[in-house]
């Protein structure tokens, strides 16, 4: 099995009107072994950043903590949260880093620039940038996730609507994938607060 | 065929591990103990490779004690944990080390906890876990008898019920199992479940064998 199919993940982040959500599946496997259903790979960078980190598990959990470090030095120094553009750059550059031995993750960045207005973004696993108006995806089961994605997202909607949308999309697609699913969280971000709540689907 | 496995009850964290050690075919010692106790209150279970398996737990070891002592105060588990996955993921790229771990301990705040942390170097908090070729079989049997908050005893049947289908349906299944305890109390070795004793040193005395050429045979005992 290929490096990154090892744990399994999914996950997906969209945009909403002046909100966005992150959704993730929960489960962490070994090949075809399931090991955990509350695996976490949504992380908080500050109150309206968030990234998740699909791929190889340990290159998830140490992409956090080198994020993490960095976010804190960067807060220590400027005296302010990273601006999600920023952030965004701070992981390409980090990913590129390792270019010839890389993380073997994805990571979907979602935050809330300064006007409220959301920004999502993903990069490949060594570092290549790629901003979306709409949605994006990654983790084993992304081709479900595109497909999905693509026929149940409307423009502009409201917090409510986007946490149905978004656990819909998420749910049916980890469904067609043997390696991911077992559950599912998702984080709705508003200016003024962030919502989280976990999805109950099909523990197989 | 190494096989650990550990969970949490009420108020104590057990890890249960084979005590074979095995080179190519040959059964070398069948009481190997796998499980380390790092400090007063933490357990560390490792298979793998063996030389990574005493190389990396003594290191382990070596440096959570001297944390204690540089600091006075001990570790929390979750610290010892996390510093024990810095390690591994540090050598990953480098020259990595092919250990399997649970690692186990009581804490005042927390009570007790459980991690399982992987030869990659994933590290995952567990009320129940396993690993090798045993965690096929007793994953499921834990899935289906584990309760949170088990007595010991409870707890224990559920360990040898897992051992028993390890070595019931297991092809190469070791022979001997270890039982260690963390609570309130401290880390210790709790019980071994074996079905062969490693016999020590030399065989008893015997009497010669009478031969004819020999003119006087005199037995010594």
């Amino acid at each position: 099995m290929s490096i990154t199919s090892y744990n399994g993940s999914a996950l997906i982040a969209m945009v909403g009107k002046d909100c966005f959500a992150i959704a993730s599946d929960r489960r962490l496997g070994v090949n075809f072994q399931t090991i955990a259903c509350d695996f976490q790979r949504i992380f908080k960078i500050h109150d309206t950043l968030y990234i998740g980190l699909s791929g190889l598990a340990t290159d998830v959990q140490t992409m956090h903590q080198r994020l993490q470090f960095r976010h804190k030095l960067y807060q220590l120094r400027e005296e302010r949260n990273m601006r999600p553009e920023t952030f965004a750059s701070l992981v390409s550059a980090i990913l590129y880093e390792k270019r010839f031995g890389p993380y073997f993750c994805e990571p979907i960045i979602a935050g809330l620039n300064e006007d409220g207005t959301p920004f999502i973004c993903t990069t490949d696993l060594i570092g290549a940038k790629q901003l979306s108006k709409d949605f994006v995806v990654s983790g084993t089961a992304s081709e479900s996730l595109y497909g999905a994605c693509e026929s149940m997202y409307k423009p502009d909607l409201g917090p409510d609507e986007l946490f149905e949308v978004i656990s819909q999309a998420l749910l049916s697609s980890v469904d067609r994938d043997c390696i991911s699913g077992w559950g599912g969280i998702v984080h709705v971000v508003t200016p003024g607060q962030v919502v989280t709540k976990t999805l109950k689907g099909r523990m197989d | 065929m190494e096989c650990i496995f550990g969970l949490v009850g009420d108020g104590f964290a057990l890890v249960v591990a084979d005590t074979s050690q095995v080179q190519s075919i040959v059964v070398q010692k069948t009481n190997e103990d796998k499980i380390m106790i790092l400090d007063s209150h933490k357990l560390l279970g490792v298979t793998g490779e063996s030389g990574d398996r005493v190389q990396f737990s003594e290191y382990i070891q070596k440096n959570i004690l001297l944390y204690q002592y540089k600091n006075g105060i001990a570790l929390s588990t979750s610290a010892a944990a996390n510093f024990t996955r810095g390690e591994l993921a540090t050598a990953l790229r480098k020259n990595p080390y092919q250990v399997n771990m649970m690692i186990a301990g009581w804490d005042k705040d927390v009570g007790p906890s459980l991690y399982y942390l992987d030869y990659i170097s994933t590290l995952h908090k567990l009320e129940k876990g396993g690993m090798g070729y045993g965690a096929y079989f007793l994953l499921s049997l834990m899935d289906r008898y584990f309760e949170k908050n088990m007595s010991l005893e409870k707890a224990l049947e559920l360990v040898d019920k897992c051992i028993e289908e390890v070595r019931s349906r297991l092809v190469v299944s070791p022979p001997n199992f270890v039982i260690k305890i963390v609570d309130k109390d401290g880390a210790r070795e709790h019980s071994w479940r074996r079905t062969v004793e490693d016999k020590q040193g030399p065989p008893p005395t015997a009497a010669p064998i009478a031969s004819p050429m020999a003119e006087d045979i005199s037995v010594q005992s």
